[in-house]
């Protein structure tokens, strides 16, 4: 960062070390619990500098500032005023300020030892660098957060106060109940002490900071321990289950579809469920959700219809409703709510089951995408495919030129990845709906397995709940040029990623041939002026992977959202999260880091998360959501630099990621 | 397009196809691919295919639909003016003759009066009885989950089927999507199965359609409405 000529907008600096009390190092040992610690931007500080952005950041702040130099960091700052009990050495075994602890702790490294200051970043561009920030005060909390899975649990947290630079010594130690999240009102600010950092932990770290987000964990401790496992049909319900179920019913009793297992198994779960909602119904204080031993239960009403989500994930509550929210939808989009309440209306006990037959495939599938984590869901936004800003605009002229009258929206989407739409003035398209579309189209495979040509009666809830319009969808397999759909391979499991559809929604029901034909036309166009190929290639190529994007990066992988597009990109999951576990590990994280930047009364802007298996940013502004991942090893500065340089190659890119305005008629 | 490449004279039969596991037999005559535990099918797929019959090309647009009650109002979008249809039951359930029935029924009321109607019991892979060779291959896990002990998961007799078949003027055919068995025969007796007449000047969809129409708004109940009724008079004219 300091060689990077970018003004440096505002530095905020935490030295915070592990809170070590006696509670939280136990767990460490056991679950490898990781300290959170989050520090927003100090805005009082930002505001004095902006005017002179050139300004050495040490001589204006020389408190709260450090030099880069990697292992000078302490060299400027002025110790701090020594907490009375925390800092006592003996109290915390596992702080650097023992150096005879450390050698036990090298292979695993656990928070205790890490260096956890946070460095707030620079904006790459000047002018965005004003974005306003609420938080008049610098805020800081050390969250003890389990791991990734029983994330959960925060045995303690130390709150403080950082007024304008100066710690406060009043710190004090508060427990919370294990459901409370972090709580951005809460502020803690650790002192320093714990950023001592031993040469030898110094020189194990230049060594050793190649080490992946996740290399060392021990699977036996881990309740995603079953993970590969957690898609299989159950065929006995025991008490291990599985680590995410979801299941919904009506009041009358019906059970209408759940995740997991024979209706006859969870038939006495669903009666449980039922009167422990029903109860608190009938004292008029609705139970939102509750939590037993690691396992989270979150219910949500919608109009006749119990949702219940249960999960040793980790996700918040609010993820969980979300995930709920969007398994409505899909019924909605099947039935329309006029239908849904029609039916209640007349018999309150329909089972629903009937009227939903034959989309029990679309519901698993948008289960089984949350249980195995996307982003997209998780940031509520989609992502486009990669390719050139002028590309992009040939393909948008080419679809608006063979637009029909019956048409309503119509995209080209690539492997779940939009690539242009073109939209009436007057309407435009919500995020949730093309969710649902994407799953069925890429997740759910039953109407890619049936080759050919697709007329899809769906409603989009975000759109209309109240009707259906109608899908047409053709796809175009990457791997074939030029050759009919009809004729693609059938590798149902590894082609859904290569795939290009191009969908063509109507009003009307009757409008299939006259869309069939303007999709002959477009794709025949498209071949025309190459754009069919520059698609094709793009999806070939796949996610540039992080070190393509910033080379040398420690960065492992990062989500970034641009928040007025409601678009996001990230790079590829390989190398380093191939295989499911690891990508839900990854997963994990990013929820973990989402919700306490989402929490609500939260003020955090910059997160900076230290765990024993990696360590991760989140940096939320206005115009942007960012979450970076990286080994456990790497150091902070370096993962600061690199979310810099993502930010800004996101941004020298942002007409080639994002849909920026797209192509209305 | 057909045209172009055979000599023969070709035409287009619209073809609507209905029933359990309806779906994996088009795409083994379609495709010539088969997929264990197909999914069902959402909406409903339009897929086209050739049959060359030695005097003429046919051209299949077919028609698979979900069969689903919350897509019944779409149902006349495909039973207009069809020339053929595929009624599927699956022989290792008696319930799914039953739904065949129905849908049997359902095509003589809705579809237009000269229409090719075929009844296909798929699975057949699953009975022994079958002398073909590759039904020995890859079967032992859907034979494990049938309680029969001879390897024997038939249900539905081909007497009985056959017997149906024949009081309703049927094609009758056993097929087997897995293996293929029968399939391209059933589609080659129904392409042969189409007068003529129906075929003459039958170049595009569209012309079908007016030849059809106007034979069905003569003779025909319609049962389902009147909506259903009004949308087909504004096409017909």
């Amino acid at each position: 960062m300091r060689d990077s000529p970018d003004p440096r907008s505002s530095c905020s600096d935490a030295r915070a070390g592990a809170t070590t009390d006696t509670t939280a190092a136990k767990a460490a040992g056991k679950n490898g619990i990781g300290t959170m610690t989050v520090a927003s931007e100090n805005d009082a500080l930002k505001r004095r500098e902006h005017p002179k952005p050139d300004t050495s950041d040490a001589a204006t702040t020389p408190d709260t500032m450090h030099s880069e130099g990697d292992g000078d960091e302490r060299e400027n700052r002025p110790p701090l005023p020594p907490r009375p009990s925390l800092l006592n050495a003996s109290d915390r075994p596992n702080t650097p300020l023992s150096p005879t602890k450390k050698p036990a702790l090298q292979s695993k490294p656990t928070t205790a030892i890490s260096s956890v200051d946070i460095q707030t970043l620079a904006f790459p561009d000047g002018t965005r660098g004003t974005f306003s920030t609420p938080a008049s005060r610098s805020v800081s909390e050390s969250v003890s957060l389990s791991g990734l899975s029983v994330g959960q649990s925060t045995p303690s947290r130390k709150v403080s106060y950082n007024g304008n630079g100066e710690f406060d010594d009043t710190t004090s130690l508060m427990s919370y109940a294990p459901t409370l999240r972090a709580n951005g009102d809460l502020a803690s600010l650790l002192d320093e002490g714990l950023s001592s950092q031993s040469p030898a932990w110094k020189l194990l770290s230049s060594q050793a900071d190649t080490v992946n987000p996740f290399e060392s964990i021990d699977p036996q401790d881990s309740p995603l321990l079953n993970f590969s496992h957690e898609f299989d049909e159950i065929e006995a319900v025991d008490s291990k289950g599985g680590n995410e179920g979801k299941l919904f019913t009506c009041p009358a009793g019906k059970p209408i579809w759940s995740r997991h297992g024979d209706q006859n198994l969870i038939n006495g779960y669903i009666g449980i469920i039922q009167t422990i909602i029903s109860f608190y119904q009938e004292a008029k204080d609705p139970l939102m959700g509750f939590t037993a031993g690691g396992t989270k239960f979150v219910i949500s009403t919608e109009g006749p219809l119990y949702f219940v989500a249960i999960s040793k994930l980790g996700e918040s509550d609010v993820q969980l409703r979300s995930q709920l929210e969007a398994l409505y939808m899909q019924i909605l989009s099947t039935l329309t709510l006029p239908t849904l309440k029609q039916l209640f209306t007349n018999r309150p006990n329909t089972d629903l089951r009937r009227p939903l037959e034959g989309t029990e495939t679309l519901l698993s599938s948008l289960a089984d995408t949350f249980t195995k984590g996307s982003p997209s869901a998780l940031l509520s936004a989609l992502e486009c495919l990669k390719i050139r800003k002028s590309q992009r605009h040939v393909i948008n002229n080419t679809l608006l030129r063979a637009r029909t009258d019956k048409l309503l929206y119509g995209l080209i989407v690539a492997g779940g990845r939009l690539v242009s739409v073109i939209r009436p003035k007057r309407h435009s398209l919500h995020p949730s709906d093309l969710s649902l579309i994407f799953n069925m189209l890429f997740e759910a495979g039953s109407v890619k397995a049936g080759g050919g040509e697709n007329w899809i009666p769906l409603c989009l809830p975000g759109f209309n709940n109240k009707g259906y319009l109608y899908m047409y969808v053709s796809f175009v397999s990457a791997h074939e040029d030029g050759e009919a759909p009809s004729e693609r391979p059938h590798t149902a499991g590894s082609g859904r990623n290569d795939e290009i559809a191009v969908l063509l929604i109507s009003a009307d029901k009757e409008s299939f041939y006259e869309l069939k034909k303007m999709r002959e036309e477009v794709v025949g166009q498209l071949e025309k002026n190459g754009s069919m190929n520059i698609i094709k290639s793009a999806v070939r190529q796949g996610r540039p992977s992080t070190s393509d994007i910033v080379p040398g990066t420690i960065i492992r992988h990062f989500l970034y959202k641009s928040r007025p597009n409601v678009q996001f990109t990230m790079p590829s999951f390989s190398p380093h999260f191939d295989n499911l576990l690891s990508r839900r590990r990854l997963l994990s994280l990013y929820h973990n880091l989402h919700a306490s930047t989402h929490a609500k009364h939260s003020h955090v802007k910059v997160l900076h998360c230290v765990g024993r298996d990696s360590i991760s940013l989140a940096w939320t502004t206005p115009f942007f959501e960012f979450y970076c991942v990286a080994g456990p090893n790497a150091s902070r500065s370096a993962l600061a630099q690199g979310a810099n340089k993502v930010i800004q190659w996101v941004k020298r890119e942002e007409e080639r990621v994002f849909i920026i305005g797209g192509a209305v008629f | 397009m057909a045209e172009a490449t055979a000599p023969k004279p070709s035409s287009s039969v619209k073809l609507v196809l209905l029933g359990e596991a309806a779906s994996s037999l088009v795409l083994r005559f379609v495709n010539n691919d088969f997929q264990e535990n197909k999914e069902p099918t959402i909406g409903a797929a339009f897929l086209t295919q050739k049959c060359n019959l030695p005097t003429r090309t046919i051209k299949f647009e077919i028609w698979d639909t979900a069969g689903q009650e919350r897509f019944a109002s779409l149902a006349p979008m495909y039973y207009r003016n069809a020339q053929s249809a595929l009624v599927v039951y699956d022989l290792t359930k008696p319930t799914s003759l039953i739904k065949a029935k129905h849908w049997v029924a359902e095509l003589q009321r809705q579809a237009s009066p000269g229409i090719v109607i075929a009844l296909v019991g798929n699975k057949l892979d699953l009975t022994n009885e079958t002398s073909g060779s590759s039904n020995a291959i890859g079967e032992d896990g859907d034979e494990a989950a049938e309680p029969e002990d001879d390897g024997d998961a038939r249900k539905v007799s081909t007497a009985e089927a056959k017997t149906y078949a024949e009081e309703e003027g049927l094609l009758f055919f056993e097929t087997s999507a897995k293996n293929g068995t029968n399939v391209t025969e059933v589609f080659t007796a129904i392409a042969n199965a189409i007068p003529e007449t129906s075929l003459k000047g039958a170049r595009g969809p569209g012309a079908t359609q007016s030849n059809a129409n106007r034979a069905e708004d003569q003779s025909r109940v319609n049962l389902t409405g009147p909506r259903d009724n009004a949308s087909k008079e504004g096409c017909a004219c």
